[in-house]
């Protein structure tokens, strides 16, 4: 069942289009992924579909309310984690939390209760009365998650959950996730962190210039960029030349590849196994050390499929945000 | 219900981090003190704090209400935190009701320190309350709507400062608190009749010295349009520029 559809979602800044005719579903209780670069269109996307932006043209439905005009009925069940916090500096933790559920329409006792757990949950119990101000990124990052989910939101909205904070925090952010997801929320995350889509979503929606360019599950993505098996091997001598030779008599269909050392490559153009190659390596007298077959990883297939570097993009992230 | 909790919660959240804290406090205190000492020195009879209890009510509801809302809007604006309120299940105008309640509120209590203040010096007993009281009320309202109106239309604190002081200074000045409109410049005139705080002003010093000039009614109907046009005109603007 789908949470989210999205047909030809367009966005007009102006003469710019941020966002030019997308198409894609959420399925209830999956984690949709939105993968792209710098001005991709990620946050005007989200904006539309949290009813912060206008659609300039096509149509969004969540939970069945159409948001061009319904976007009021559909806040209800949204809840939001935007790409900066923005809770208010002045108020603490706490404050910050019980607020935010008003917002809402939850009962004084109800906030409160819910105030305390997830401040626990999110390891903030101690500092549930420092003002929000006085936070780190990473404490600041989690309280406005907690803000996100206080009234238990059915579908979670996340802006780039884990730019800009270290290691830790956002291994953290990433567990704090999956478990929201175990228990029944729906996720919309976007990011520019390939491993983090791969890792965290069911599926993964590349978004470029403004344009969907592949949407489908890790493995989907995957096969479509593999062409062919790649087999290696690590041998404890492949220094004999008639080595090569004889791979090339045995196995024609195949192009082998000799890398540093031990290393042989053997590059097929349809799926194959690893077997034929250690039964011939193992007539020859040879020991394997290690025998792999290498899939292409998602970074491969983004670069494929956009022509973008992931590297280059993460890293005009770091720099921007700083 | 839902939406009265989150009403009663912005208004609330508000109270307690903008309007009591010391220096709008103070500032809601001294300068109507300051107004009427410097009045009470000029000439000491008890004629005048009542002459001139309208006009610094006036300007006590003026100056609170209007320079607020650049603080509880144009500020979360800036800070993002607004973004929180309009993607939150509450309708644009409950929200924005909200935002400004607080303002009006506080214009009210501004407005009732000279009142507290002159009471000590003189008898206030044959003032029409009723009719002070609808005024002040009134005249916060649509000062605060005013106020909303400007923090709608510009981006940054400064600029709904700045802009609030275009408004508010030629405003005492043609609303015939301190000259009577009818001494101004003919040219000018017209200007007085298009200003709110002409019709508030007149209705307070009605209800306190018995000097009206314009029919009451005329005034409270002409207060409730500015009050609505100023707020419709907010929300339009707030459709507009920032659910873009
Ligand atoms: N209010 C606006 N007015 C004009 N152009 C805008 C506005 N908001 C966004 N844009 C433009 O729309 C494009 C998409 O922006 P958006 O913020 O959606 O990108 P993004 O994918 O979230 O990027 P990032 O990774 O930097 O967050 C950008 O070119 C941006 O400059
Ligand atoms: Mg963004």
């Amino acid at each position: 069942m789908s949470i989210i559809k999205v047909e030809n979602l367009t966005k007009r800044y102006g003469d710019f289009e941020a966002v030019k005719g997308i198409n894609f579903s959420v399925h209830k209780g999956e984690i949709f992924g939105f993968l792209g670069p710098n001005g991709a269109g990620k946050t005007t996307t989200i904006n539309m579909l949290i009813g912060l932006a206008g659609i300039t043209s096509g149509s969004a439905k969540l939970l069945g309310y159409d948001l061009t005009f319904q976007a009021k009925k559909a806040q209800k069940y949204i809840g939001i984690v935007p790409d900066e916090s923005n809770l208010y500096e002045e108020l603490d933790g706490f404050q910050n939390l019980s607020f935010c559920a008003a917002l809402y329409g939850m009962k004084k006792s109800e906030r409160m209760e819910k105030a305390h757990e997830l401040l626990h949950r999110f390891n903030l119990a101690d500092a549930g009365n420092k003002p929000f101000r006085a936070y780190s990124r990473g404490m600041k990052r989690r309280l406005t998650i907690a803000a996100g989910i206080i009234h238990d939101p059915k579908i979670l909205f996340l802006d780039e959950p884990t730019t800009g904070i270290d290691v830790a925090s956002a291994r953290q952010i990433r567990e704090l996730i999956l478990d929201l997801n175990a228990s029944g929320t729906t996720v919309f995350l976007t990011t520019h962190y390939i491993e983090e889509a791969e890792r965290l979503c069911h599926r993964i929606a590349f978004i470029v210039d403004g344009k969907i360019v592949r949407i489908g599950t890790v493995n989907e993505l995957m096969s479509e960029a593999q062409e062919g098996t790649i087999v290696q091997f690590t041998l404890d001598d492949a220094s004999d030349p008639g080595l090569r030779e004889a791979l090339r008599h045995r196995f024609p269909e195949f192009e082998e590849e000799f890398i540093s050392g031990n290393i042989v490559r053997i590059h097929s153009p349809s799926p194959t196994g690893l077997m034929e190659f250690m039964k011939f390596f193992d007539e020859r007298k040879l020991n394997i050390y290690e025998a792999k077959i290498i899939r292409p990883s998602l970074e491969d297939v983004f670069v494929k499929i956009t022509g973008i570097e992931i590297n280059k993009m993460a890293k005009d992230k770091e720099q921007y945000k700083k | 219900m839902r939406s009265c909790t989150a009403f009663k919660n912005i208004l609330i959240k508000d109270i307690k981090t903008y309007y009591i804290k010391p220096p709008n406090i103070s500032w809601g205190i001294i300068f109507p003190i300051a107004w009427t000492a410097m009045f009470f020195v000029k000439s000491q009879t008890p004629i005048d704090i009542r002459a001139i209890l309208p006009g610094v009510m006036s300007m006590s509801i003026l100056f609170g209400t209007t320079s607020m809302l650049a603080v509880t809007i144009t500020f979360e604006r800036r800070h993002r935190s607004f973004e929180r309120l309009l993607v939150a299940p509450i309708e644009l105008s409950s929200l924005m009701l909200a935002k400004t309640l607080g303002a009006i509120l506080f214009g009210i209590a501004n407005a009732s320190v000279p009142v507290i203040f002159a009471s000590f010096l003189i008898s206030l007993s044959d003032i029409n309350w009723v009719l002070a009281f609808i005024s002040v009320v009134l005249m916060a309202t649509t000062s605060a709507f005013l106020g909303l109106f400007i923090a709608v239309a510009v981006s940054e604190v400064f600029e709904a400062q700045t802009f609030s002081n275009f408004f508010r200074f030629p405003m005492i000045f043609l609303c015939g608190l301190f000259i009577p409109v009818s001494d101004l410049p003919r040219i000018i005139r017209p200007l007085s009749y298009i200003i709110p705080l002409t019709y508030g002003a007149d209705l307070l010093k009605l209800s306190i010295n018995n000097d009206g000039h314009i029919f009451p009614i005329l005034s409270l109907v002409i207060l409730v349009t500015f009050g609505v046009v100023l707020f419709s005109l907010s929300l339009k603007n707030v459709k507009r520029k920032w659910i873009y």
